[in-house]
């Protein structure tokens, strides 16, 4: 390797590591994101240019920073020989003075600027897709590219939906703070949900391919562990923490030898992830210790532990899921928790106990395209031995799903629906 | 034995790496007076008590990290506290990435 391919990687390298604080600690001088950005990458082209001949200096990340912030307050000045008031700019000099030369790497306030930044991408004035981007983009160092083959959308999407997410920021006047009081609970909530739609990208893509992208719930999950270091107060910090690590420990095992889906149930529990199994218990008692036992995140946090604990799927706990699922229709009903719950009543007390309530929701307006509808359904009617209904509501359930893993799992199912009508 | 400043460098080192999820386990070892060896000759098995003499490959601990690539592992080593000693990167296998 090359001295300059050298010192290319670690530039990359050391940019994965530094650029959320790096863009947090500018948003906190110029005070929009779309700005600090640009300085930031700013700092990039720097380091890109001065790096391979000059070497990697000892403090990258104070190096960057230095430099981001001298461009901050050379386009401060400008912007104050333009338009801005006097006393405003002032201020802002001062602030952006008073950091030069701190050490950031170890800076008390780099917490409190990441949180800040957190807050800002997730901010509910912009869409859910627009949050999506805006975070991995900024707090998770990906560049458009990478966001836009995750998730399998052309690059200028991508682009254009990071573009409009800023402006729309700096049009809303979205400050950069970390709120507090009641409107922390929904910034959080917000925050939370973000992480999670990253996480269950990766974890079933709804389009592609692929069944998974484990690279996303790879993405989520540092962020979520990030988060719950910020906030550690927070019980549903932890609770999202503790479901992402215990769904994640069954990656390995929930994909077969030629990529196919492997659902929960058939699923070689050896192959799960013991480590990632003991860090989600951990993180769930430690959501139930600061009293969120009955947070949504740390109620399927609970659920998932479940069968994390069982050694073997008929060891499963499942009158207690029913209880779970109990408690998550409770706080927050829908027609899918609903139908989760009537599978595990299906476990829990026989098919028949779980096709009635299956039955109940067939005509729920908002699962009427989903494939888990029909696959469940299948699923009860098969073990109560009604071949040619199962295969129908198999088939269904086969060409609704946009997976194409997914697909041919179903399909799968269906077939075997036909031989067992036949054997029987 | 490490002083005190250099448990305290360690230890902030160390948090910095879990504030930035990077750290998913570890592990320190007991000194190797408490350790056993096997050696294996055929069929026949040999336990040696510790302490071993040779240090030179003597592993003292571990620490078991999340990131995206091994140069991000590299540049967040270059971090550490040590003056001295060697340090070493190893990848497991896993799910392949994005």
């Amino acid at each position: 390797m090359t001295a300059a391919t050298e010192a290319h990687r670690a530039i990359e390298a050391i940019w994965r590591i530094e650029s959320a604080r790096l863009i947090a600690g500018l948003a906190r001088i110029v005070g929009d994101m779309g700005t600090a950005e640009e300085l930031a990458q700013d700092a990039l082209v720097a380091a890109l240019e001065q790096w391979p001949t000059a070497g990697v200096p000892e403090k990258p990340g104070a190096w960057l920073m230095g430099t981001a912030k001298h461009h901050a307050i050379d386009l401060i000045r400008r912007r104050q020989t333009l338009e801005r008031k006097h006393e405003e700019i002032g201020r802002d000099v001062e602030r952006a003075q008073k950091g030069i030369g701190l050490d950031v790497a170890i800076d008390e306030d780099v917490g409190d600027d990441l949180l800040g930044l957190i807050f800002m991408a997730c901010h509910p004035v912009l869409s859910k897709d627009a949050r999506v981007a805006l975070t991995l983009r900024v707090l998770g160092g990906l560049t458009t590219e990478e966001i836009a083959r995750a998730f399998l959308v052309p690059v200028s999407t991508v682009a254009q939906r990071i573009v409009r997410a800023k402006r729309t920021l700096t049009e809303a006047r979205v400050r950069f703070e970390v709120p507090g009081g009641a409107e922390r609970m929904a910034r959080l909530a917000s925050v939370l949900e973000v992480i999670y739609l990253i996480f269950n990208e990766g974890y079933s893509a709804t389009a592609g391919e692929d069944w998974m992208r484990p690279g996303l719930c790879e993405e989520a999950l540092r962020l979520g562990r990030i988060l719950a270091e910020l906030v550690p107060a927070e019980p549903e910090v932890h609770g999202l923490v503790a479901l992402m690590e215990i769904q994640a420990s069954r990656l390995r095992a929930r994909v077969g030898p030629s990529g196919e889906p492997v659902l929960l149930l058939d699923q070689d529990r050896t192959r799960w992830d013991r480590l990632l199994i003991r860090r989600g218990l951990t993180a769930l008692e430690r959501a139930e210790r600061l009293g969120g036992a009955m947070g949504p995140y740390a109620l399927q946090a609970a659920i998932a532990a479940c069968h994390a604990r069982a050694a073997t799927a008929a060891e499963t706990d499942w009158p207690r899921i029913v209880a779970l699922y109990d408690a998550v229709a409770q706080l927050a009903p829908s027609p899918v928790v609903e139908l989760n719950r009537a599978v595990a009543v299906g476990m829990a007390f026989g098919p028949a106990a779980g096709l009635d309530l299956v039955d109940g929701l067939v005509r729920e307006p908002a699962l009427e395209a989903y494939h888990l509808l029909p696959a469940v359904r299948g699923d009860l009617l098969r073990k109560l031995g009604r071949y040619v209904e199962a295969r129908a509501e198999f088939e269904r359930a086969a060409s609704l799903t946009e997976n194409v893993a997914e697909r041919k799992l179903l399909q799968k199912r269906a077939g075997e629906c036909t031989a067992e009508g036949t054997a029987g | 034995p490490p002083t005190p400043e250099e448990m305290a460098e360690f230890q902030k080192f160390n948090e910095e790496l879990v504030k930035a999820g990077v750290v998913v386990g570890d592990g320190r070892r007991h000194p190797s007076s408490q350790g056993k060896r096997l050696r294996f000759d055929g069929k026949k098995r040999t336990v040696i008590d510790g302490p071993f003499a040779e240090t030179k490959e003597l592993v003292a601990g571990y620490w078991l990290w999340q990131v995206r690539s091994i140069d991000e592992a590299i540049e967040w080593l270059k971090r550490a506290p040590f003056d001295a000693g060697t340090y070493e990167i190893r990848q497991i296998f896993d799910t392949e990435g994005m």
